[in-house]
């Protein structure tokens, strides 16, 4: 926009432009202005030098988790990343490097829509006259989870899936390990996923280096609150000798995965 | 005829266009009836507008407030709207939206808690009770995510990064089905479908400061009017008092109405609670009118009357405008929103996380220590795609809206926490009238070809030009010509040069020039969103001309109150002789839906 307050300097901002057949960055000259992000310079780049980059991009608020990329090498969201917090003169921008190039910062993440078809929903039980209740305290570590934009940079940084092509099929990634530990806290679900979610989705394949958390842009607490307390519960309904025997004399059992990757009626 | 083009061709019984609340909550009503459903999306699922309300679903369940009813919701929406409402649409709305927020929790949705475990409701303009039902700030998040994973767990088939540049009717008008391509590629492909919900939002990326994203080109509202439909009440458009203002960059991104429900006050720059002074007769007998009245009624709403702060978006905007043009703004041309000196920094962190981190990150302002600078931004159009209420049928056979591209609903001015409870309601109207439709026997005809290689040849044409008009430059020409001309405040000479500019901006459209190729190429993506745009503002122009009064969301300041008589009628735009972005618009007064009696009544003994 014209009537941005420049401040008369320049930066570089390199940039990867390519396509799935390779690339290579580029460098572009570009004003320095005030209170700006990475996705306005971006986007004076489009109106100005360059209208064919590609980059995904919505809200332009942090809220929707489109603009993922990796800026400086770190994978930030360009919409929440100021470019006054950046190297003053040299800004570089890559795509998602775990993700398949479509074209310069567009990357294909249908990895983690394939990966959000195989979860069991959340299957409450009928709802009783007046309604459900639940305490606030009992759904705040749910609501913590829900929180997630889907920016999927937690699944750009994880080793398993962006080092390891042959676990990808059986790895479900903290994204959706968040998923899995919000459904099994939520207080009124009734389904039983912990096999599952060793068994097909991976879950002792994280080896809780905590990148995921470190580079979510929601600050949700992934290692922490979601794998590890879902990890804990794994083991509880597979290994734990007293849990066992609370479940034999409860007679209550554990979900096979086969029995609990059921979806609710519509 | 033969289709010369190419394509991809895929069959369905319902087309959903735009994957928003509305186009997900039809989406899943129509494959519950067990029909083939596909939603077609400009964005990746669970990305669209949507997520960015923030406030609350309004509905009347009455946990907070056990006296609330939908009667009483459904007269604050009417005289929120300025009585210009489909008054079928408001009622239905008022009745149904318990259930369906009800229905949201059942799927998934973790809304806030009241002490003994039900949903937490809050408060916010125009709404007499507290009624909105929330998750902190990021309540359209939550609902976004809910029906999205009702969708994938129903298996619903979805297309995304998928533009659709036309509708395709067959011999009788009806819908046949609809032309589009594949961003990430720029392949081309063909849906058949007999049914097509529209469900595509909002046109606010037409103005310069807006809180909507790239997506709100109005490309349903368009793609309904060239497909014969009619669009009812375009003039009217929402400028949300709060929008942030510093810095430039991010100028009219939103700061949800839930900080004046949960405290907040607007301050102009001598420190005056200015909104005393501008409470329209509507609303006065209701409002505080003092400092101490409004205070004592955040805690108890039977101990005063409301703040001004919290009336209805449309007064508060015009409010703000005033005291700026006044000279009692902000340094950076708005005015201040104090929560700071009201509420403990705890409550607003956890009240309101999203706007402290919203400011924190990219303006440098705590907001738990410092006022917010805020201004009007362009938000939400009530106006849209004339349906019939019950069954968002269109004029067109098979053609159907839902949502912020419906119109009608909201009237003139659209009540906060309003919109998300639109989605849910007529949405799942949608899914079910287009379900109704189909199980009638209706197939789509089979395509003309020679309209998909006409369609394919106009998208592809910027691209063989070589010297012609860049995308982004026609783009912000029109927003300036939106904000300057057809903005906040209009006069009728302003709005008669808005009509010219449009004229020269359509011809600049058919000349443009693009560089690249089809695939995820966004200055060509801009290029096929700029006839909807120049549609759906031409429509607002005339709208905005022919309104020769102030009401809700239009504002004239050479006709500054409100007419009797034309608060009676809608006024009606069609194109009867086609012709896309450079046809012929038809604008006709029509008499709005009479109220039944015993609705009436609900207006005369309120208080």
């Amino acid at each position: 926009m014209t009537d941005q307050a420049t401040t008369g300097e320049q930066i570089t901002l390199r940039v990867w432009r390519g396509d799935a057949s390779g690339g290579a960055f580029e460098d572009y000259r570009v004003d320095k202005v005030e209170g700006e992000v990475v996705l306005d310079v971006v986007h004076r780049l489009q109106a100005s030098q360059t209208p064919d980059l590609a980059c995904r991009w919505n809200c332009k608020a942090g809220k929707c988790g489109s603009c993922s990329a990796e800026i400086d090498g770190r994978p930030r969201l360009m919409c929440m990343t100021r470019m006054d917090d950046l190297d003053a003169n040299l800004v570089t921008v890559a795509p998602m490097r775990t993700f398949p190039i479509i074209r310069d910062l567009v990357t294909d993440v249908s990895f983690n829509y394939e990966v959000a078809k195989r979860v069991p929903a959340f299957s409450p039980p009928e709802r009783p006259e007046g309604g459900y209740r639940m305490q606030q305290v009992d759904i705040e570590r749910g609501q913590e989870f829900r929180k997630c934009i889907e920016c999927f940079l937690c699944q750009d940084v994880c080793h398993v899936i962006r080092d390891h092509d042959d676990l990808k099929p059986r790895y479900a990634g903290p994204r959706f390990f968040i998923r899995y530990a919000e459904l099994e806290m939520h207080p009124l679900d009734t389904n039983d996923r912990r096999q599952l979610v060793r068994e097909r989705e991976g879950l002792g394949l994280c080896n809780i280096t905590k990148c995921c958390t470190e580079v979510c842009p929601e600050h949700i607490k992934i290692t922490d609150n979601a794998i590890i307390p879902l990890k804990e519960r794994v083991v509880g309904a597979t290994y734990d000798p007293v849990a066992w025997l609370g479940r034999v004399v409860r007679r209550r059992k554990v979900r096979t995965t086969d029995e609990a990757a059921v979806q609710p009626a519509p | 005829m033969a289709q010369i083009h190419e394509t991809e061709h895929q069959d369905y019984d319902v087309l959903v266009v735009g994957a928003g609340g509305a186009g997900l909550r039809a989406a899943i009503e129509a494959t519950r009836r067990g029909l083939r459903t596909v939603i077609v999306t400009k964005s990746l699922l669970g990305k669209a507008h949507t997520v960015m309300a923030e406030g609350g679903v309004a509905a009347a369940m009455g946990n907070v407030y056990p006296e609330d009813s939908w009667q009483v919701h459904f007269r604050d929406t009417m005289r929120g709207g300025k009585m210009l409402n489909n008054y079928r649409m408001a009622e239905l709305h008022a009745q149904e939206s318990p259930d369906r927020v009800h229905e949201l929790e059942a799927w998934g949705a973790l809304f806030d808690r009241t002490p003994d475990g039900r949903i937490l409701q809050r408060d916010f303009g125009g709404h007499r009770f507290a009624r909105l039902a929330h998750v902190g700030d990021r309540t359209g998040l939550e609902m976004i995510r809910t029906l999205q994973q009702k969708v994938v767990s129903l298996g619903v088939d979805v297309v995304m990064e998928c533009k659709v540049l036309r509708l395709v009717t067959d011999a009788d008008g009806a819908i046949a089905g609809c032309v589009a391509y594949h961003r990430p590629t720029g392949g081309f492909v063909t849906f058949s479908a007999p049914a097509v919900v529209l469900a595509t939002g909002g046109v606010g990326k037409s103005w310069k400061y807006t809180s909507n994203s790239w997506e709100s080109t109005g490309d349903g509202h368009a793609l309904a009017l060239w497909a014969g439909a009619q669009l009812i009440d375009m003039e009217a458009i929402q400028f949300h008092p709060t929008g942030m203002v510093w810095p430039l960059s991010v100028r009219g991104l939103l700061v949800t109405e839930g900080v004046r429900g949960d405290g907040g006050v607007l301050r102009n720059s001598e420190g005056k609670r200015f909104m005393f002074n501008y409470v329209a007769d509507m609303f006065r007998a209701e409002t505080a009118d003092s400092e101490e009245e409004a205070d004592k009624w955040y805690d108890d709403h039977s101990a005063g009357r409301r703040p001004p702060e919290l009336l209805p978006r449309d007064e508060v905007a015009r409010a703000i405008n005033t005291e700026v043009k006044a000279g009692r703004g902000t340094p950076h041309g708005g005015v201040f929103l104090d929560i700071a000196s009201r509420r403990s920094p705890e409550f607003i962190k956890r009240r309101l996380p999203s706007m402290y981190h919203q400011f924190m990150e990219l303006a440098g302002v705590d907001i738990t220590t410092t006022s917010m600078e805020i201004g009007p931004t362009c938000h939400y159009i009530m106006g849209g795609v004339r349906v019939e209420a019950d069954t968002e049928a269109t004029s067109v056979p098979g053609l159907f809206a839902a949502g912020e591209v419906a119109g009608g609903m909201h009237g003139s001015n659209r009540l906060g926490g309003n919109s998300l409870s639109d989605l849910l309601v007529f949405g799942r109207r949608a899914g079910v009238g287009a379900a109704d439709y189909v199980e009638g026997g209706k197939k789509a005809a089979p395509f003309d070809g020679a309209v998909v290689d006409a369609t394919i040849d106009e998208a592809t044409a910027p691209l063989a030009r070589e010297v012609g008009e860049n995308p982004y430059d026609v783009q912000r020409d029109l927003q300036e010509l939106m904000q300057s001309n057809v903005g906040i405040i209009r006069t009728g000479s302003e709005l008669a040069d808005a009509l010219t500019g449009l004229d020269r901006l359509s011809e600049r459209t058919s000349n443009l020039a693009v560089r690249g190729g089809r695939a995820y190429n966004p200055g060509w993506n801009l290029a096929t969103d700029l006839p909807s745009m120049l549609t759906v503002s031409r429509c607002t122009t005339l709208g905005a001309i022919n309104r020769k009064e102030s009401r809700g969301g239009h504002t004239r300041e050479d006709f500054p109150t409100p007419d009797a008589e034309l608060g009676k009628i809608n006024f009606v735009h069609s194109q009867p002789s086609g012709g896309g972005y450079r046809g012929e618009i038809k604008t006709v007064p029509e008499p709005i839906l009479e109220m039944p009696p015993e609705l009436r009544a609900l207006f005369e003994d309120a208080t």
